[in-house]
């Protein structure tokens, strides 16, 4: 019998494995040192994001065309990952504003790119997304906001809360009830009748500077529209949240390996009972199930970005996965991570802490695990 | 075109199980898209076709049948040839 070509490589190309360490040296020089800092104060600094935006790191999933840094699929989820594993506050900044600057580039008007689209895809406008209300979560269907038409615009009215980025971003895609119908516009932070609230005391990714919306008839002309009336939840935050579950995913991965190297140091050098704590073989168990997470978790990610770099139509679905699958990985990992560094664990001397703070997180935000494990049973992937 | 239907058709059957979709069958009425199977619609027949769907594209009726869509099809890949 002839030996097949074998159809199947797993293996990043050069170009990607320059890249990750690129950003891996850019995470241990500028996100690592500072990241314990940035919880604390609740903040990630102004300066630090204009970093992020000469590194071409925000807006980096657009096309080269629209003004984006023209990434793959692979390589964005690898500067995810890097992020995440030094900061997730700083790995939210990117999750958001390229999930509403791809949507705006998926499904805005002409007019509207040529607008803001450029400025968004270059993160010289910084992009939030307006989704969640005081009284709206997982039931996106539900928002209270709404639009209704005046001359030759919209009047908005209504609240927006838990906005990543919100105290500082230029442009909020905000999903409202237009004509009874889900619709999405662009609302500059400059409009009329916009102002914005921060929020503090944030459990989880605390430096993300969330802020609480009010539209208080505030105008927006009609060419703010993104998509058309009715679209919007279905279409274009539907866009926006599938890459925002991209995303999440590759910075859950990014926590359980940061969880992953914090324990192998840690226990490679505390010793209790006359030896290391990596010797006692309760501890390999937590390590050997933080591995094997961590590696799961990442080839879930892989097979997502594959597909979604090959414009499949299964994407979606098996990114559904990868970020049910690496969310949970991860608030496993920062759980049994806090367990091996006992007491210290518990202080802000060690980052895991901040870490399990964070993962809980990612199995809230961009669908719940709860609304994970309805939407796959729905949506299943195809066969591997 | 009938072929153009019976991909679509066969994308569609995923969803649907063992519903053999009409033609002229509303999709939409029959309860099995949900929003990311819209989406995930889209993105197929991106896909398969090699069309372009945008904002001005974004009608129910163009998606709601077999048959609509392969005329939402056929407006596409006229205007694109004669680009």
């Amino acid at each position: 019998m002839l030996m097949e070509e074998p159809g199947m490589r797993m293996e990043l190309s050069g170009a990607q494995r320059e890249a990750r360490l690129r950003f891996r040296e850019f995470v241990r020089e500028h996100i690592t040192p500072h990241a314990g800092q940035w919880d604390r104060e609740e903040r990630v600094p102004i300066g630090f994001i204009e970093r992020l935006r000469e590194n071409g790191y925000l807006g980096s999933p657009l096309s080269v065309d629209a003004g984006g840094g023209g990434l793959d699929a692979i390589t964005y989820g690898l500067l995810t990952e890097e992020l995440a594993r030094g900061c997730s506050s700083v790995r939210s900044l990117l999750t958001v504003h390229d999930m509403v600057a791809l949507a705006v580039w998926r499904w805005g008007s002409r007019e509207l790119k040529t607008r803001v689209g450029t400025a968004a895809a270059r993160a010289e406008s910084l992009c939030a997304l307006a989704l969640t209300e005081p009284d709206v979560g997982s039931d996106a269907a539900g928002v209270q906001t709404e639009a209704r038409a005046e001359g030759d615009g919209y009047v908005i009215n209504g609240r927006k809360k838990w906005i990543t980025y919100g105290q500082i971003a230029d442009l909020f895609l905000t999903l409202v009830r237009c004509e009874g119908k889900l619709t999405a516009f662009l609302v500059p932070a400059d409009a009329k009748g916009f102002a914005r609230r921060p929020l503090r005391g944030i459990v989880g990714t605390r430096a993300s500077l969330l802020a609480e919306l009010e539209f208080n008839h505030c105008f927006v002309p009609a060419s703010d529209l993104v998509g058309k009336i009715g679209f919007g939840l279905s279409h274009v935050v539907g866009t926006a949240l599938d890459h925002g579950r991209y995303s999440v995913a590759w910075g859950a991965v990014g926590i359980a390996q940061a969880c992953l190297d914090a324990c192998l140091e840690y226990t490679s050098s505390r010793r209790q009972f006359g030896v290391e704590l990596a010797q006692h073989q309760l501890v390999q168990r937590k390590l050997t199930n933080m591995i094997t997470d961590t590696r799961a978790a990442r080839l879930l990610c892989y097979r997502a970005g594959y597909l979604r770099q090959n414009g499949d139509p299964g994407a979606a679905s098996e990114t559904l996965v990868a970020k049910y699958f690496a969310s949970k990985a991860a608030v496993r990992a920062a759980n049994d991570s806090v367990q091996l560094h006992g007491a210290n664990g518990l202080t802000e001397d060690y980052p895991v802490a901040r870490y399990l703070r964070d993962a809980r997180v990612t199995e809230i935000i961009e669908g719940s695990t709860q609304i994970q494990q309805i939407s796959i049973a729905k949506n299943p992937p195809g066969e591997l | 075109m009938d072929f153009r239907k019976e991909k679509i058709k066969e994308f569609l059957s995923r969803l649907m199980r063992n519903h053999d979709l009409k033609d002229d069958e509303d999709i939409f009425a029959l309860g099995f898209i949900n929003s990311l199977a819209a989406l995930q619609l889209v993105q197929f027949l991106e896909k398969e076709f090699g069309v372009t769907i945008g904002d001005e594209d974004l009608e129910l009726d163009n998606f709601r049948t077999l048959n609509s869509m392969d005329e939402l099809l056929e407006r596409k890949l006229v205007s694109q040839a004669a680009v």
